[in-house]
């Protein structure tokens, strides 16, 4: 009896074995690595939750060409360093097929080649350019280039007439590539740069610098490329120094938080922004409305807060494997050759277009320039 | 430099300088009867902000930020109490790493509780635009708030340290814990007090500073590493050089930004805080045959 008994147990803990191993086959493996706590927790926190909800949407719906995803999400905590080691957890230990993220351009940069050695697609948030530029064959980005936002912004310089800007960024990998872009990018414009600063990503009050800045006469703008709530310091006390000058901010201030974070001091701050922040005012044929609208209003319902560009870009990240993986299947190899096949392909950020040598996939256009009226973003029409 | 530039400079010196001056302040009550550094004060801070807040939703702000600072105040007796108090002879590393501890316990709850998103109080007069002009220099009213309540707090507590049998209790236990006993002071009391008591000015300071720095549930680190700096600068134990040294320190800070890059800011705080140590390791107003008979 006792003989029967262990016999029995021990054919079904083979067969449990057996259906577990069998499921597990079956299951798509996707990796994330995105910096769901810590300082960037602001990108990685919405991030992180956009993607919980889309691979609950696809495996409710029966998972991609019936096959369930299975998602391995590690938290960064927005340090390089966990990421390499997460990254090289989920490709050796987890073997998935494609990881999304990281969520910063620093910890994007820190796995990069660690993705081209493992042959393995690695679909980034975060929007540095040289996440791209030079092109790594497996490693993609959703975010619009920094530069797009840099060039929307010195369009609307040349428009206003003002020639000569301090620029002020923070010590983030984003403030950084973004300095490095204006830079670069500003005699295009015949702009010229008279004042640049480095800010801490923690600082708390930042009037000495802004007196600084102000106390040159020849500054015409100001431009203010963050992506942490430090942004908002700036602002308010560039207001509180009594100083109407025009701000622009980058694409990082698309976050209604560090709107309320700045207050009234907010108000008539020009940036450049994906259309999430305006998904209602599309018109009704926009490409992008409907799928705009629908994530906004999903997101919001289910987590109880605003939808932000951040979110967005593990939306497009997703949109993108899940295309990939329904034209290529869960292989690695395929499903990278798939991405760079993808052609006039809405998401939140914009149009992708990819190829062998664009792995950003948009272009200018996936810019609006916006501004803050009341409190709330609003497109921009140049008052 | 223009006069209006150097004011402005002073104003954003003196706003830097006062909020380290109240950390390390809080730092000094705690090193002066127990003998050890409380890493969690920057934590007491970031609570003060935090549930002022919260208690906001309920309460005019005059009523919010008291309940903050008096929740914050049985936080600190509570931490005293549970993990200081009941130890027998500890040494310094001990309860130098039970604080540490607790900073990183009091951060992840908050995390929890709060999230991760920058939180602020309102402006106490006006709003963000508002401003003031001080000599051809504009500030914001809340500049003039932060600095006025740490004034008023450094006011408070040399009375309440001079003028007070519990603040000369408290004082006498500092000099010396042994003798204090033979005079019948429950040392362990003064001891839950001095938490209490910094505990509660941290969390004063840091509900006054919110609408400008803004309050997140890691805020505190940063501070504590200042005020730790600004304490060690004016010779631990001592709260008046606190305040000249953190007003020294902001204000050099606030100057700094003229010559050199921002970016260099910290760095410039940290070769202050070294030279000091390298110079004089008891502080720029402390005495190196006091700080010889100390342990730590």
């Amino acid at each position: 009896m006792k003989g029967l008994m262990r016999k029995t147990v021990t054919a079904a803990a083979a067969a449990c074995l057996l259906l577990a191993s069998s499921a597990w086959a079956e299951t798509i493996k996707l990796g994330a690595v995105l910096a769901v706590t810590g300082p960037a927790s602001f990108l990685g926190g919405p991030e992180a939750r956009t993607l919980e909800m889309l691979v609950e949407e696809v495996n409710a719906k029966g998972g991609i060409n019936g096959q369930k995803i299975e998602l391995f999400l590690k938290d960064t905590a927005g340090s390089p360093e966990k990421a390499i080691s997460l990254a090289k957890q989920l490709l050796e230990e987890q073997q998935v097929v494609t990881v999304l993220g990281p969520s910063t351009s620093g910890e994007t940069m820190s796995l990069k080649k660690i993705f081209e050695d493992a042959r393995t697609p690695l679909i980034s948030c975060a929007a540095a350019e040289v996440i791209v530029d030079p092109v790594a064959s497996y490693v993609f980005k959703t975010p619009q280039n920094d530069s797009f936002a840099a060039r929307k912004i010195f369009m609307e310089m040349n428009r206003m007439g003002a020639s000569k800007v301090a620029v002020l960024v923070d010590n983030s990998g984003f403030g950084k590539a973004g300095k490095e872009q204006i830079l670069k990018i500003a005699p295009e414009y015949k702009i010229e740069v008279v004042e640049a600063e480095v800010y801490d990503a923690k600082a708390t009050d930042l009037s000495a610098v802004v007196a600084k800045i102000k106390a040159n006469p020849a500054v015409q703008a100001v431009i203010n490329w963050s992506i942490v709530p430090a942004q908002s310091i700036v602002v308010k006390n560039i207001r509180q120094a009594g100083w109407d000058v025009p701000i622009f901010q980058s694409h990082g201030f698309g976050n209604i938080k560090y709107v309320e974070a700045a207050g009234a001091a907010a108000e008539g701050v020009i940036f450049p922004a994906g259309r999430l922040l305006m998904a209602d005012l599309l018109p009704d044929g926009h490409p992008q409305k409907a799928l705009l609208v629908k994530y906004v209003k999903d997101y919001e319902a289910k987590y109880k807060e605003t939808a932000s560009t951040f979110g967005g870009h593990a939306y497009d990240a997703f949109m993108i494997f899940e295309k990939a993986v329904t034209v290529a299947g869960p292989d690695k190899e395929k499903i990278r050759a798939a991405i760079e096949g993808l052609k006039d392909l809405p998401g939140t950020g914009g149009i992708f277009n990819f190829s062998a040598t664009d792995h950003g996939g948009l272009a200018l256009d996936s810019f609006e320039m916006m501004t803050v009226k009341d409190g709330k973003f609003v497109p921009y029409t140049g008052k | 430099m223009t006069v209006e530039l150097f004011i402005q400079y002073l104003v954003a010196g003196i706003t830097y300088g006062s909020i380290y001056a109240i950390v390390a302040i809080g730092f000094n009550i705690i090193y002066n009867t127990t003998g050890i550094i409380n890493f969690a004060q920057g934590e007491f801070v970031m609570l003060g902000g935090m549930l002022s807040i919260t208690f906001l939703q309920l309460l005019p702000l005059p009523a919010a930020i008291a309940l903050a600072v008096l929740c914050t105040m049985a936080i600190g007796a509570a931490i005293e109490m549970l993990f200081i108090r009941w130890l027998v002879n500890p040494g310094v590393l001990r309860m130098i790493i039970i604080t540490i501890g607790l900073s990183i316990l009091i951060r992840e709850a908050a995390l929890h509780i709060w999230g991760d998103n920058v939180h602020s109080l309102p402006y106490f007069i006006g709003n963000e635009v508002s401003t003031i002009a001080v000599l051809g220099a504009r500030v914001s009213p809340q500049v003039l708030w932060v600095i006025g309540v740490c004034a008023l707090m450094v006011v408070f507590l040399n009375v309440f340290f001079q003028a007070t049998s519990v603040g000369r209790e408290m004082r006498a236990c500092a000099a010396n814990r042994t003798a204090a006993i033979l005079c019948g002071i429950d040392t362990r009391n003064m001891v839950t007090l001095s938490f209490v008591l910094s505990a509660g000015i941290g969390a004063l300071a840091g509900a006054v500073m919110s609408p400008i720095t803004y309050t997140q549930y890691d805020i505190g680190t940063g501070l504590a590493i200042k005020g730790f700096t600004v304490a060690i600068l004016g010779g631990l134990g001592n709260s008046l050089a606190a305040v000249a040294a953190g007003l020294l320190l902001g204000i050099i800070e606030a100057f700094s930004v003229s010559i050199v890059p921002l970016a260099f800011q910290d760095a410039i705080s940290i070769a202050i805080l070294l030279v000091i140590l390298f110079v004089r390791p008891h502080g720029l107003f402390g005495s190196s045959a006091a700080a010889g008979l100390k342990e730590f």
